[in-house]
């Protein structure tokens, strides 16, 4: 585990791990972790809009749950959402990218075409109007998700395959008499998989904050679901005093989105040297 | 680009149907005899195949008619063209403050690999980018407008604006002279610009030092150090000039991530711009407003990419 042991002396990455980990364990384990897993659902108004004190660790919101508990309880959500989304975009793209970069007919070019239309407008923009047409649920989260987020894998995976059927060892397996699909999955697949891991785990950050905004809006699950995003939203209304009850969905979101983006980085320096930059594009 | 729009307006007339819902009966209401619903709904062509629906939307946006705002009951066109400054004022200056920060940070952290400086550069785009732009926004509006009372809560200026020349606050007060104006403007710009600035300039530091990084390290400057040119000057003249050619490749990802972004801020500030006209239709199930500000939004970020193309393959003839 050669990668691993040079991953893990990336101290940024490290900590990203940490992090992703320490998600896992919340979500996991939010039963025992929590205070009070009753206020996922219950409600407690007298001790709303608390602020942070012995028993209610970050406050108290304007139900008067416990906004620990309910954070991790969220934390199951967040990772829900993201490894779905980004699974079902990825699951999507890839093969459309490998067969549209492969070949290079009409059908390769449709591919491509239908990926630049959505491509074309910012994926919040276009995710916003399909969950406001399929209504507040968290599928309709995911599938808007899913369906916004797929053409950007089709497009990348399309430009590697290109690039890299140019190369020799390509060639040779053809040559060898190798079927198309053999020669995708095989061969093609395999010397693009690094970059495509390094971008899944960048764009598990961001399908995250694409969640959290569509929360935000009120376009995610509903109350009483303890979503981060809108959690943020229920509290503008109880600012400046209830400053807690901003701070600290969205210092989780940070917090897991960072892990995110450190882990990506630190993996694109540890498998791709040849993609060394400084540079993170979703 | 007609092929991509078009694309487009296909997407948003699918998304538009894909619950099966019946407009005539919304417009009629819940009361209205069967008749009345089948009169509505053969007036707005409802009746018609979905194909002949389509091709009538198609020639609608072609005009430039995108429904009526169910809320506002004026043209969804004009409630867009209306409020396209204020963003685009936003945008505009977002985009110039994290260019003048963002590129000389780039460069410098770039220059002083590893050191201190560059060290807390990386931490501060790394939050920046990991921070969720609706919660920023909060907690500036928390920290600079509530507690300490230097920027005003929400809003684009108090009362009404300067006479309008650009549509921009700042220009139009500047053109017509009045200062206070301008200092008012200024003031209610400042959060929600640093707001939307933030993630594009730790983007743009990041790419200005991958760029510099990169250049730093190729032969010709090398070779220009070795010919005995100070340092300074290849610094100024080559790194400086490819920094920027990287920044202008990446402003049509900047300003994708600044629209998506926008939507949330305006909300935040209730700022009069497209965002928050995207934000209130969502609140008030307006279809037709939201499918025409997505058309609206693909249609302008197309016209940005293109140009930002084009400007790209004037400026750096490798590109071509």
């Amino acid at each position: 585990m050669n990668t691993l042991r040079r991953l893990i002396r990336d101290r940024a990455a490290l900590l990203g791990l940490i992090i992703i980990a320490l998600l896992i364990l919340a979500a996991v384990f939010a039963y025992p972790l929590s205070t009070f897993p009753q206020d996922v659902t219950n409600y407690d108004p007298p001790h709303r809009l608390l602020p942070p004190d012995g028993t209610y660790w970050f406050g108290t919101d304007r139900m008067g749950g416990d906004i620990y508990s309910r954070l991790l309880f969220g934390a199951r959500l967040t990772i829900l959402i993201a490894v779905v989304a980004t699974s079902a975009a990825v699951l999507i793209g890839v093969p459309v990218g490998l067969v549209a970069g492969y070949y290079t007919n009409r059908v390769s070019d449709l591919l491509m075409r239908v990926s630049d239309i959505f491509l074309a407008v910012p994926q919040i923009v276009l995710a916003i109007a399909i969950a406001q047409t399929l209504g507040p649920a968290i599928q309709n989260v995911i599938l808007a998700l899913s369906v916004t987020y797929w053409p950007f894998w089709a497009r990348l995976v399309y430009a590697e395959t290109r690039s890299v059927k140019n190369e020799v060892f390509i060639e040779a397996a053809i040559a060898l008499g190798a079927s198309p699909l053999r020669v995708m999955v095989l061969h093609v697949l395999p010397s693009i998989a690094s970059s495509v891991i390094v971008r899944t785990t960048i764009g598990m950050g961001g399908t995250i904050l694409v969640a959290a905004a569509l929360g935000f809006l009120g376009l995610g699950p509903p109350p009483p679901t303890p979503e981060w995003g809108r959690m943020i939203a229920e509290s503008r209304e109880f600012l400046p005093q209830a400053w807690w009850y901003a701070a600290a969905p969205g210092a989780a979101i940070l917090l897991v989105v960072m892990g995110f983006n450190l882990l990506g980085d630190g993996l694109r320096d540890v498998l791709d040297p040849r993609l060394r930059r400084d540079v993170s594009a979703r | 680009m007609p092929p991509t729009l078009f694309g487009l307006v296909l997407i948003v007339f699918a998304i538009s149907h894909i619950v099966p819902s019946d407009p005539a009966r919304v417009m009629a209401g819940e009361n209205a005899p069967p008749e009345q619903v089948a009169a509505l709904r053969h007036q707005y062509g409802l009746d018609l195949p979905l194909p002949w629906q389509f091709a009538h939307y198609v020639q609608d946006v072609a005009t430039g008619n995108m429904g009526t705002s169910l809320f506002t009951q004026r043209p969804v066109a004009e409630d867009l063209v209306e409020r396209l400054p204020a963003t685009f004022e936003l945008a505009l200056c977002a985009i110039t403050l994290a260019i003048v920060i963002g590129v000389p940070l780039g460069v410098v952290a770039a220059l002083s690999r590893n050191s201190l400086l560059d060290h807390v550069v990386r931490i501060v785009t790394i939050s920046g980018l990991a921070m969720a732009a609706f919660w920023l926004a909060i907690l500036l509006q928390l920290v600079f407008s509530m507690w300490l009372g230097l920027t005003p809560v929400q809003g684009r200026i108090d009362g009404w604006g300067p006479d309008p020349i650009t549509g921009f606050y700042t220009l139009d007060a500047l053109l017509r002279g009045d200062w206070q104006t301008f200092g008012e403007a200024l003031r209610y710009l400042a959060l929600p610009v640093a707001t939307l600035a933030l993630p594009a300039m730790a983007t743009i530091v990041r790419f200005t030092r991958a760029g510099v990084l990169n250049v730093m390290s190729s032969n010709f400057v090398f070779y220009q150090m070795a010919m005995g040119i100070p340092r300074r000057r290849v610094v100024w003249k080559y790194i400086l000039r490819s920094a920027l050619i990287g920044t202008l490749t990446q402003i049509g990802l900047i300003f994708g991530t600044l629209i998506a972004n926008a939507v949330v801020v305006e909300a935040v500030f209730d700022w009069p711009g497209l965002g928050s006209f995207a934000v209130h239709s969502i609140l008030q199930s307006d279809y037709n407003a939201i499918m025409g500000f997505t058309l609206f939004v693909g249609a302008v970020f197309i016209l940005v990419n293109l140009t930002v193309d084009v400007a790209q393959a004037v400026l750096d003839p490798r590109a071509q």
